[in-house]
């Protein structure tokens, strides 16, 4: 029996990648994450920052109180949260400054260099989640 | 002869400008975030006194408000990108977009308060 008696397989068309169920390569997450720890800061980053900034400057008292409100537990997760987003927004850019000059760039360090800015950022966020509580 | 398109693909340049100027202030508040760390282990961390005396310093107002301006900027070209990718219909992403500029002249408008509002 020849290649021509068979059937040709016909696959259905269009295909519809469904992006929830592909099992996402590591550049990939690291990338996607870029994405949602920068809107993280933009959303909330920023407008705790300016207000941080604000209180800790106006007198002593808000500078305490302001010291007083990172020993709130819900509030402690918004600044961890907030830590994570900043620590994985800065690695994963210095993994894209590293590779615009042309290192790394083939596969196995790509993949490489992702899962170091992946687990970096969260380290440093372990480390700052000790030194917050 | 090759007749010549009359427009290029990405003739517009504004994808390299954007990619330059993601880089160029990442690379400015990376800077000042050094800075910050710097000072602060410097000091061994900081109580409102020395907090207070370093941002009277004209010079440490000024490279605030460098970074501050270099966040916003780069908050732009990166929610902007986000918004062209994700939202399709183009009044929606029109209004969303005009939203993030307010949110941003907002922002700075803040910034300039806590930086020179003498508070």
């Amino acid at each position: 029996m020849s290649a021509l008696d068979r059937p040709p397989v016909v696959k259905p068309r269009p295909v519809y990648l469904n992006l929830l169920a592909i099992r996402q390569p590591l550049p990939a997450i690291v990338s996607i994450l870029h994405r949602i720890s920068g809107a993280l800061l933009f959303l909330i980053g920023i407008p705790v920052l300016l207000w941080g900034v604000q209180r800790s400057l106006a007198s002593p008292e808000t500078f305490a109180q302001w010291k007083g409100a990172v020993a709130n537990p819900l509030a402690k997760l918004v600044l961890l949260a907030l830590a994570w987003a900043f620590l994985h927004h800065l690695l994963a850019g210095l993994r894209h400054l590293v590779m615009d000059l042309h290192i790394g760039l083939d596969l196995a360090s790509a993949r490489r260099s992702a899962a170091i800015a992946l687990v970096l950022g969260l380290l440093l966020t372990a480390i700052v989640a000790v030194r917050l509580w | 002869m090759v007749n010549e398109p009359d427009v290029f693909a990405g003739s517009a340049h504004y994808g390299w400008r954007d990619w330059l100027s993601q880089r160029v202030t990442a690379a400015i508040m990376l800077l000042y975030t050094l800075l910050i760390l710097a000072v602060v282990l410097w000091h061994g961390g900081v109580d409102h006194d020395a907090w207070k005396a370093l941002f009277a310093h004209g010079a440490f107002k000024l490279a605030s408000f460098l970074f501050m301006m270099a966040l916003l900027f780069h908050a732009w070209v990166g929610v902007r990108n986000i918004a062209m990718d994700y939202i399709k219909p183009t009044g929606v992403r029109l209004a969303f977009q005009v939203a993030v500029i307010c949110v941003l002249i907002a922002y700075a408008g803040w910034t300039i308060q806590v930086l020179w509002g003498g508070a």
